[in-house]
């Protein structure tokens, strides 16, 4: 690789998460913060020493109840930051599109250290009333929800389903394939300490559960939680007298070529992810074959499966079978596919959770979950539909 | 007095972009936003085609036939709405590939619908202080199945 590429410039130094539930009953802030202080600690820095903040999607108008726990502005007044640079925003690569971000920064020399962060606490603000819409109480749908929202599709359930419908009918996909993203999360949760739903999980189980928009059930939907999850993305000339050894990023994966849409997109079995992911495979040497470890988004199973495509794990339309009976997926498996369960029983900590994840595993810390062999490359995506990122990291 | 027939709601925000798409069915029409240059169908409504980039575009009416491209029977209540279970689908507008709308399948068991079922537009009246809506739904179309 002859080209220069803005993200070997950059690295993370550190990672922090706060306490996960259902419903914590805690400011949402303070989560937040919790998460915050945590990674900044981790990487042997204090608040001094932070110059960027970046975070996914931050405030704004219009926001489901609990999806933001936290704007940038709360973090900077909070711990007092003097900043040199700082950014939210939902129009972006996915959640991981503010990593990249402060890569970018980093890279530029806009900042030398980036407190990066997601925090949600849709579990408390969705209350045990069940898992609310896109759209219940707003007056007019407005925007791109103006396409959905009035047909009562008023969730990415919804519109996901339709994709895995459609995965279904053109590959025979079938629901006891696409049962082992949520079986495979599961079993691993089961060794996370700090995962949400942990006791076991049977195909039968599944196949049982209600069905929420065919072909999910209840297991293919994520968790509405509380919780928050922050990395610092620094300089890597900056990072070699800190705490841990640097995390580097390999590449990012940020493109869409497509249309940005989630009905008008031209293969309703593919994503934004198609994008991203050849985006990313086209700013490295790295092949998927080398990827160790892969932690890839699951707010819907099918997300999952997307992905696998997309990321060149296996074939167009092989994914079904490619997670079939859950060995290679496993923590022993050929691609050990998110170790610590996931969105689907670790909680909907909405991208954050896969990249806090991996880096977990590359720092060889997963323990009971750790996968074995010393894992070197780690793939993380997030996101589905118009809105998808992904970032190769590396041990070196 | 509202239609006890016609489910509760959440209506589009009407703007001068999209009022002509949301009210043909006042008409019975179907309406897309058309390149007049060179007849590309422009979906959502932009004042510009994405084909040559002729910015004069004019609404017009298409047959309202359709497929199904893809759909789901949706079980959970997300909000009121249709009673459960409702069909919502993506159906691919007859005139132009890819041309494509979110809707909901009406008008059968919601086990009856299929990918690549033939459907035509029906159109759902809402009488709106802000100006009345009229969703285009779509139900099988007998006359082309098989």
């Amino acid at each position: 690789m002859g080209r220069d590429f803005f993200e070997r410039r950059a690295c993370i130094t550190g990672i922090g998460q706060s306490d996960v539930g259902r419903r914590l009953g805690r400011d949402p802030l303070a989560l937040t913060l919790d998460a915050c202080l945590a990674a900044i600690a981790d990487a042997g820095l204090t608040t001094r020493d932070i110059d960027g903040l970046s975070t996914y999607p931050g405030l704004g108008m219009g926001m489901p109840p609990g999806f933001t726990g936290a704007g940038a502005v709360d973090l900077h007044d909070a711990l007092r930051l003097e900043l040199d640079w700082y950014d939210s925003g939902l129009e972006t690569s996915g959640q991981l599109g503010s990593v990249v971000k402060a890569a970018m920064a980093v890279a530029t020399g806009l900042a030398t250290h980036v407190l990066c962060f997601r925090s949600v606490w849709e579990g408390s603000a969705q209350g045990g009333a069940g898992r609310k819409g896109i759209g219940a109480g707003v007056p007019k749908a407005v925007g791109s929800m103006e396409w959905s929202i009035p047909f009562a599709a008023a969730s990415a359930a919804v519109w996901i389903a339709m994709y895995a419908q459609l995965h279904f009918h053109r590959y025979g996909t079938t629901r006891e394939q696409l049962a082992w993203i949520a079986l495979n999360a599961r079993r691993n949760a089961a060794r996370n300490p700090q995962a949400i739903y942990r006791d076991p999980m049977t195909l039968d189980d599944y196949l049982g559960a209600r069905i929420i928009s065919t072909p999910f059930c209840l297991y293919d939907c994520d968790v509405p939680c509380d919780g928050a999850t922050a990395v610092i993305v620094s300089a890597r000339e900056r990072a070699g007298d800190l705490r841990r050894a640097p995390i580097g990023i390999e590449a990012v994966g940020t493109a869409l070529r497509g249309r940005p849409s989630w009905d008008q997109f031209e293969d309703l079995t593919q994503m934004a992810n198609r994008d991203a992911a050849r985006h990313l495979w086209s700013r490295t040497d790295l092949k998927p074959s080398d990827v160790d470890v892969a932690e890839i988004y699951d707010g819907f199973s099918y997300l999952t499966m997307s992905w696998l495509e997309a990321l060149g794990f296996c074939p167009i339309g092989e994914s079904g079978r490619f997670v079939d009976g859950g060995a290679r997926i496993a923590l022993d498996g050929e691609l050990p596919l998110n170790t610590h369960g996931g969105q689907l029983s670790a909680g909907r900590l909405h991208g954050y959770g896969f990249l806090h994840e991996a880096c977990v595993q590359l720092w060889g810390e997963g323990g009971a979950r750790q996968v074995p062999g010393g894992p070197q490359v780690a793939a993380v995506a997030a996101g589905g539909g118009n809105t998808c990122g992904c970032l190769l990291l590396t041990r070196a | 007095m509202a239609d006890p027939n016609v489910p509760f709601r959440v209506l589009p925000q009407l703007t001068d972009r999209n009022r002509a798409f949301w009210t043909g069915g006042s008409a019975g029409e179907l309406r897309f936003l058309r390149c007049d240059a060179c007849g590309y169908f422009v979906h959502p409504p932009a004042p510009v085609c994405p084909h040559d980039g002729g910015r004069a575009l004019t609404w017009t009416a298409v047959s309202g036939r359709a497929r199904v491209a893809t759909f789901t029977v949706n079980h959970q209540a997300w909000m009121p709405g249709p009673p459960l279970p409702y069909v919502v689908a993506i159906v691919e507008i007859d005139e132009q590939a890819s041309l494509r709308l979110m809707t909901n399948v009406v008008g059968c068991a919601p086990d009856a619908v299929r990918i690549g079922m033939p459907v035509r537009v029906v159109f759902e009246h809402h009488p709106d202080p802000e100006g009345d809506v009229w969703l285009p739904l779509f139900q099988p179309d007998a006359a082309r199945e098989g």
